[in-house]
């Protein structure tokens, strides 16, 4: 095994191309497509996650200082039930679909089958690293292709694990790990796939679509956006507080694509807002929440001057109300929240991706829709109310990936509901079958029998046949026996 | 609700416009005039198709719209969770210029279905159907939510600058490759719907005779009769054993003069070249000498009328580019092979098409071809009707496209599936929040299992971490 120390053989794009080529080989072998293989990876993987647990946990705390809890069950948990959904139901979803078939081409019987793409490449991110590299392969396996899988180079040791892991518990002839940045990512993206799943951000999503478009690729975004949580007044404050700081500070401590990233309140509800939040980010993260081990750090230094920068636009840093300590050295920034930010600063116009929470205020509460689409459509969008007019209001007006009522992020874990975006927060979806979906070709199958051959399709053409043919579409049994006798009129 | 009654409102309008006879006339004239299409073609084609389709989603739209339900498991009681389909917003159709009704009012179906406004861009190289749908859609349309734009390439170019939130193409993989490429600096998801060479395998001569009529008049049929072979599910080229190609040669000439004529000179019932450029193509395609050797039937060409008649090539060598390229035209090659199997190797040699037709009986044969080869459709013993089947995803895979319409499927592609979970504040799970503890990692590692009973013991302390 090469170590960090030597120099690693340089992966570029011909050594892309034979990647390619092995996997095509691979895949044309028929192996990935039987059931018996799909069974024995994912269970492979179950496994893993069973056995190399702490490992797994011990990278995510290199990479991101995750707490414990929330490797456990964001990350590892939630692959395993991935992973045990996908082995319940797998048979099921490989079995074809009837369709129903009309009159219109008696005798005929229809179906819809369900056969892998071929092979696929899986570009994954860093705050996350484990679950959204691994969750997209679940669905990926379950449709029986062959797989790329290209870790984000922001969480190394996570990178690195999966790249041993990979290779260890899983067919290493049919799924492999590509390490590296954007040199071994665009050398990959010079290749043809036969799908690609990419979770990052809006910038890179286009190069990597328009790589895609060279080869017709089809392609499945995960992005993001500003998580927008309307707070309605005459709620139960203390567990719409707590909610929405379990999905945000509770989730890589803000850096994930579905955490709240503003509030929206009104002016005279406010006060009573942060009053709440404050007595709550207490009770949970301590008086001094930079020592909190319960909260991951920033990820990079990068990450960490960026969100400086939001912090101390001059129109934003008066705007503090709560938090805002930040240890450049640990790269922490303790749960910031800003009131009443202007709405054209920088902070309330890119996504935020970090614990720093602005209160947007609003004279009335119907009037957050309007601030909502007057942005991006974002991956998810929040309501905490109990009338039921405003959510039916927000239901039908605000357009998100998902939306939830009374929680946040939890909708994540909910394998019936697909998960993706629209517009800029994305395309595609996955999750449950939606990922056995997303890497799928559904192909339609049409059964036809020789009884029975409609002689009006063919020439040579006449009136009689036209006017045959047109009672044959309005699926009137009537009309055609009028064509027949010559009663209708051509 | 809003959408539905515009979409009544729109729907009604449309089949107003194609029970006029006054418009299916104008219809059938733009058509013979861009095509050369006969009216029985033009009605089995286009408008009957669009009638059938409009009809079929209305009667379905209500069902299409309403919010489906999820299943929520109990851990989350008392949730609702449901996926409810939205509008995309503003999309943007091209059509192609062989079924220009149909592929541009489909499409327009489906996205007026699903509630978005539309730009539709019909292709010019059908001039009279362009200008027809110019005029007539604002007269039974909203105008400020469904406009159509007539011009060429530039325009074309000049609105893929601009942001959409769906294309939906038909047309060439190359310029699919443009057009997704544009959609990229968007973000704009597409659907493309491209083309291939799509094979006919050919195992039911040695059946009875009525069944290898009917084989045959299934084959001339899915060749010439749309559009005359320019048709992105036309048969392309045919694969039989090497025995029974002269058999399956004579059916079809037999078959070619009862429906077309005997000659160039008397053909009837069938479309021309659209233009001089794919006229020029094709007749190129025949001018390899090894490829115009193989002719063993047609061939002939007026470059006046625009005019290619029927023409059937044996074996025509592998590397011609009339075994490379799409032909897209009234060139129908025979692939002998020694034994009928080895025709899922050779379309595995090629890339996906939209369709593969197969007429055979052999179950066995039915079952590999499904599970060994890739293609947007299988149809089996038949061509060109799986189009007609609205419970049927109509779309390609690999160079054939990607997305799919048609039916539900027409909806759906122009549909954002939004999902919502509804909450209750009560009751609360304390071990959803810090400060994190054993207790609390245990409580949740079994409530992501699902694991009740383990959760009641733990609640009741008899479960340690």
């Amino acid at each position: 095994m090469t170590s960090e120390v030597e120099n690693k053989p340089v992966f570029c794009t011909e050594s892309a191309k034979e990647l390619v080529k092995e996997l095509r080989a691979s895949f044309a072998t028929g192996k990935t497509k039987s059931y018996e293989w799909r069974l024995t990876q994912l269970n492979a993987m179950v496994k893993m996650m069973e056995e190399k647990e702490p490992q797994i946990v011990a990278a995510l705390h290199d990479d991101l200082s995750k707490p414990e809890l929330e490797s456990s069950i964001y990350e590892i948990a939630m692959l395993k039930n991935s992973c045990r959904l996908a082995v319940k139901n797998m048979k099921h979803w490989m079995m074809p679909e009837k369709a129903k078939t009309s009159l219109v081409t008696f005798p005929s019987s229809a179906e819809i089958v369900s056969e892998p793409l071929g092979v696929v490449l899986v570009i994954s991110t860093w705050n996350y690293p484990f679950l959204l590299s691994l969750d997209p392969i679940v669905g990926a396996i379950a449709a029986g292709n062959a797989i790329v899988l290209k870790p984000s180079e922001i969480a190394p040791a996570t990178s690195l694990l999966l790249a041993r892991l990979v290779a260890e518990y899983l067919d290493s002839s049919c799924i492999k790990v590509v390490e590296g940045a954007v040199p071994e990512t665009a050398a990959l993206l010079e290749q043809k796939w036969d799908k690609i799943l990419y979770t990052g951000n809006g910038r890179v999503a286009r190069i990597v679509m328009v790589a895609a478009a060279k080869h017709l690729t089809p392609v499945v975004m995960e992005l993001g956006g500003k998580c927008p949580v309307i707070v309605d007044s005459d709620i139960n404050l203390q567990v719409a507080t707590r909610r929405i700081i379990a999905g945000k500070w509770g989730c890589n401590n803000g850096q994930a694509c579905i955490s709240p990233d503003y509030i929206i309140t009104m002016k005279d509800y406010a006060q009573k807002l942060i009053d709440s939040f404050k007595y709550e980010l207490e009770r949970f993260y301590g008086k001094n929440p930079l020592e909190s081990k319960d909260l991951s750090r920033i990820v990079n230094s990068n990450h960490f001057a960026r969100l400086s920068k939001l912090l101390d636009e001059d129109k934003v840093s008066s705007k503090i109300v709560h938090g805002g300590e930040r240890d450049k050295e640990n790269l922490k920034i303790t749960p910031t929240i800003l009131l009443d930010v202007p709405r054209d600063s920088l902070i309330m116009n890119e996504e935020i991706f970090g614990p720093l929470l602005p209160v947007f205020l609003v004279d009335k509460v119907e009037d957050s829709f309007d601030v909502i689409n007057s942005g991006t459509k974002p991956l998810a969008a929040y309501l905490f109310t109990n009338k039921k007019k405003l959510k039916e209001k927000f239901v039908a007006t605000v357009s998100a990936g998902g939306l939830v009522i009374n929680d946040t992020t939890v909708h994540l874990a909910e394998p019936t509901l697909p998960f993706g975006g629209v517009g800029d927060s994305g395309m595609g979806a996955y999750h449950g079958k939606f990922s056995f979906d997303a890497f799928s070709h559904k192909k339609a199958v049409l059964y036809r029998g020789f009884a029975c051959d409609a002689f009006v399709r063919y020439p040579p053409y006449t009136r009689g046949k036209l006017g045959l043919l047109r009672a044959l579409f309005d699926g009137s049994i009537l009309g055609i026996i009028r064509a027949l006798l010559g009663w209708s009129k051509a | 609700m809003e959408e539905l009654k515009a979409f009544h409102g729109g729907r009604a309008n449309l089949r107003l416009c194609f029970n006029s006879n006054q418009n299916e006339d104008s219809i059938f004239k733009a058509l013979d005039q861009d095509l050369g299409k006969s009216p029985v073609e033009s009605y089995r084609d286009e408008v009957g198709v669009l009638k059938k389709s409009v009809t079929y989603t209305l009667s379905c739209l209500e069902k299409w719209v309403a919010p489906k339900k999820a299943e929520v498991p109990l851990l989350f009681f008392p949730a609702k969770a449901e996926v409810m389909p939205q509008p995309l917003g503003v999309v943007l159709i091209f059509s192609s210029w062989n079924f220009p009704f149909t592929l541009a009012l489909d499409p327009l179906i489906g996205a007026i279905s699903a509630g978005n406004t539309v730009l539709l861009k019909p292709s010019d190289l059908a001039p009279a159907c362009m200008s027809f749908l110019v005029e007539t859609i604002p007269k039974y349309l909203d105008n400020k939510a469904i406009k159509v734009v007539a011009g060429g390439a530039d325009i074309g170019e000049r609105l893929l600058q601009l942001k959409w939130d769906k294309i939906f193409f038909t047309g060439s993989p190359r310029v699919g490759r443009l057009v997704m490429a544009a959609a990229a600096k968007h973000l704009t998801p597409v659907t493309l719907e491209l083309g291939g060479k799509c094979p006919a395998i050919v195992d039911t001569l040695s059946t009875t005779p009525s069944k290898a009529k009917v084989t045959a008049k299934r084959i001339v049929g899915g060749k010439w009769g749309p559009c005359n072979g320019q048709a992105c599910i036309a048969i392309d080229y045919l694969l039989v054993e090497e025995k029974l190609a002269s058999a399956l040669i004579e059916l079809l000439k037999k078959t070619i003069k009862r429906f077309y004529g005997e000659n160039i000179k008397s053909l009837k019932s069938i479309s021309r070249i659209v233009n001089e450029h794919q006229f020029q193509r094709l007749v190129n395609l025949l001018k390899d000498p090894n490829v115009a050797d193989s002719i063993v039937y047609g061939g002939s060409v007026d470059e006046e009328k625009l005019v290619i008649e029927p023409t059937i090539l044996l074996d025509p060598p592998l590397d011609s580019e009339i075994m490379s390229e799409e032909i897209f035209g009234p060139l129908l090659p025979i692939i002998t092979l020694k034994n009928i199997e080895e025709s899922i190797n050779f379309i595995n040699s090629k890339s996906n098409p939209l369709v593969i037709y197969a007429f055979t009986e052999d179950e066995t044969f039915k079952k590999r071809i499904l599970s060994e080869t890739s293609s947007g459709t299988v149809t089996f013993n038949d061509s060109m009707v799986q189009f007609l089947c609205d419970s049927l995803p109509f779309g390609g895979v690999g160079q054939s496209g990607f997305g799919r319409y048609h039916g539900k499927y027409s909806f759906d592609t122009f549909s954002h599936e939004k999902s919502i979970l509804h909450r209750g504040f009560y009751p609360e799970i304390e071990p959803r929040y810090p400060p994190w503890t054993d207790f609390k990692l245990l409580f949740i590692k079994l409530a992501y299992e699902f694991d009740y009973f383990g959760l009641i013991l733990l609640l009741l302390g008899f479960k340690r971490s």
